[in-house]
């Protein structure tokens, strides 16, 4: 049956008097896999990083509106526990340099200064990086640096150290442009194990792998969610015309 | 306009004018058989190889369009709808060339009197006018002109259904009639599935304009096909 995980409610942001996103209203289901796209300054990643409260970090930016995590306004709760049950993974990959493999993927614990035994970590860091599809290729480097991987290697990385938090929902932004193509085909690959045990939301400029990756689809356009709707209609028989206009590269 | 509208509005120019050679061939082919021009049926042969070149490279080029440009949307139901017109064109087209090839290989001329009892002509003419209006209906995306193919055909079926009954006519009037009465028979059915590949048409353009799918319903129940799809 479909549960809703992430609900948000006329929710609103702002940079300064710059209303960036407009009263969204979304409501995603657990172990869905989400892609959010639209134009460059549509307010997606805003909306994005609005989910686990990143947005807040932003000197003047403000917000409105709900954004329920199970049913619980996510701003009501502690923006570091938010950020523990909401993972999320950067365009370009952010490994900490100064950190071998090993602990980048528990890095989620130690920079939160939970104590964990080192026979949990060796489960955590196994499991994550099985999750991430990355366990093979690194089982014997673990403790060397996790920048000697390549870009694909590093996003997966990432994600790893996202899945070790065990959050219920990982948000991506843009996750493979800074990828050459066959990292990028690893990476989506991955989204499909993944959506087993978690919910995704992908923001995402490549239309097509929105359409490869993702079960409902997004559109922003100025701040305003204007369509969200299955993948497989949205890019077969869109219903707003803004979206057909967008996807099909006749937007002015 | 973006790469893929100008490749679109190319593959657009080129079904048209594969729609304009098929609309020639069939009307030469007509002609040929009411005045019985073995030349003009010959002419209308050599160019069925035209319409096979139009088909090949129409599909290619479809193929393209796939493969560089990932259409989505409206253009890929177009690109879709392409390559089911392109197909249906060619049959249309080869239909023309089976015609033709009766009247080479016919003996005698077809009698007057025999086509018109057996609506023959009249059926002709409705076919290719209907084949004339879908092309319309495309070029004008216009898909109120697309559904009225689906009673039109109804027209052509009617004829064929009435067939068997006045061609037999033809032959009880006059025995020795009975060889240009079998062509006239085999024409009948040729016309007839001129009608379903101008129906099957009418849908492709209802298919790229609206989104909706109405093969398989039978005309005058959109409401099944709506509900279904929804």
């Amino acid at each position: 049956m479909e549960s809703t995980i992430v609900k948000a409610e006329n929710y609103n942001s702002y940079f300064g008097d710059n209303h960036v996103v407009k009263d969204v209203n979304i409501s995603i289901n657990k172990n869905e896999v989400i892609a959010v796209m639209g134009p460059s300054g549509c307010g997606k990643t805003t909306f994005l990083r609005g989910i686990n409260r990143m947005h807040e970090l932003i000197p003047n930016a403000t917000s409105k509106g709900k954004i329920l995590l199970d049913g619980e306004n996510v701003y009501d709760m502690n923006a570091i526990y938010v950020r523990s049950k909401i993972g999320m993974v950067f365009q370009r990959p952010n490994p900490f340099p100064n950190l071998s493999i090993y602990e980048n993927v528990v890095a989620g614990y130690l920079l939160n200064g939970i104590k964990i035994s080192k026979a949990d970590k060796d489960v955590i860091v196994e499991k994550s990086l099985t999750s991430a599809a990355l366990w093979k290729e690194v089982k014997d480097s673990l403790h060397k640096k996790g920048t000697f991987l390549s870009g694909g290697q590093q996003q997966r990385l990432c994600i790893a150290r996202a899945i070790a938090m065990q959050p219920e929902l990982i948000l991506f932004d843009e996750p493979t442009s800074a990828l050459d193509p066959i990292s990028t085909s690893s990476v989506e690959a991955l989204f499909h194990e993944l959506k087993a045990n978690y919910t995704l939301i992908i923001v995402t400029h490549n239309m097509q792998q929105a359409a490869r990756v993702s079960d409902r689809t997004a559109f922003f356009y100025m701040g305003e969610l204007v369509e969200f709707d299955d993948t497989k209609q949205m890019f077969t028989n869109p219903a707003d015309q803004r979206t057909q206009n967008y996807i099909t590269g006749r937007f002015s | 306009m973006t790469p893929l509208e100008i490749e679109i509005n190319g593959l657009k120019k080129e079904l048209i004018s594969m729609w304009i050679l098929v609309q020639s061939q069939l009307n030469k082919a007509k002609e040929a058989m009411i005045q019985f021009d073995k030349d003009l049926a010959r002419e209308v042969l050599i160019k069925e190889k035209r319409v096979n070149s139009f088909e090949l490279k129409i599909d290619r080029d479809c193929e393209n369009i796939f493969a560089l440009h990932c259409p989505v949307a409206i253009d890929l139901r177009f690109l879709l709808a392409a390559l089911k017109i392109n197909t249906n064109l060619e049959r249309i087209g080869d239909i023309a060339a089976s015609i033709a090839k009766y009247v080479v290989d016919s003996s005698v001329n077809f009698d007057q009197a025999a086509m018109e009892s057996t609506s023959m002509i009249r059926m002709y003419e409705e076919a290719v006018n209907i084949l004339i209006d879908t092309r319309t209906a495309f070029e004008k995306e216009d898909t109120v002109l697309a559904r009225s193919i689906f009673k039109r055909d109804d027209v052509l079926d009617n004829i064929n259904d009435a067939a068997p009954t006045t061609v037999a006519d033809v032959i009880k009037a006059d025995i020795d009639s009975l060889p240009e009465a079998l062509y006239i028979l085999s024409i009948i059915r040729k016309l007839e599935r001129v009608g379903d590949q101008s129906k099957n048409i009418a849908e492709e353009i209802i298919f790229y304009v609206e989104a909706k799918i109405l093969k398989h319903y039978e005309s005058g129940r959109e409401d099944l096909a709506d509900e279904e799809q929804q």
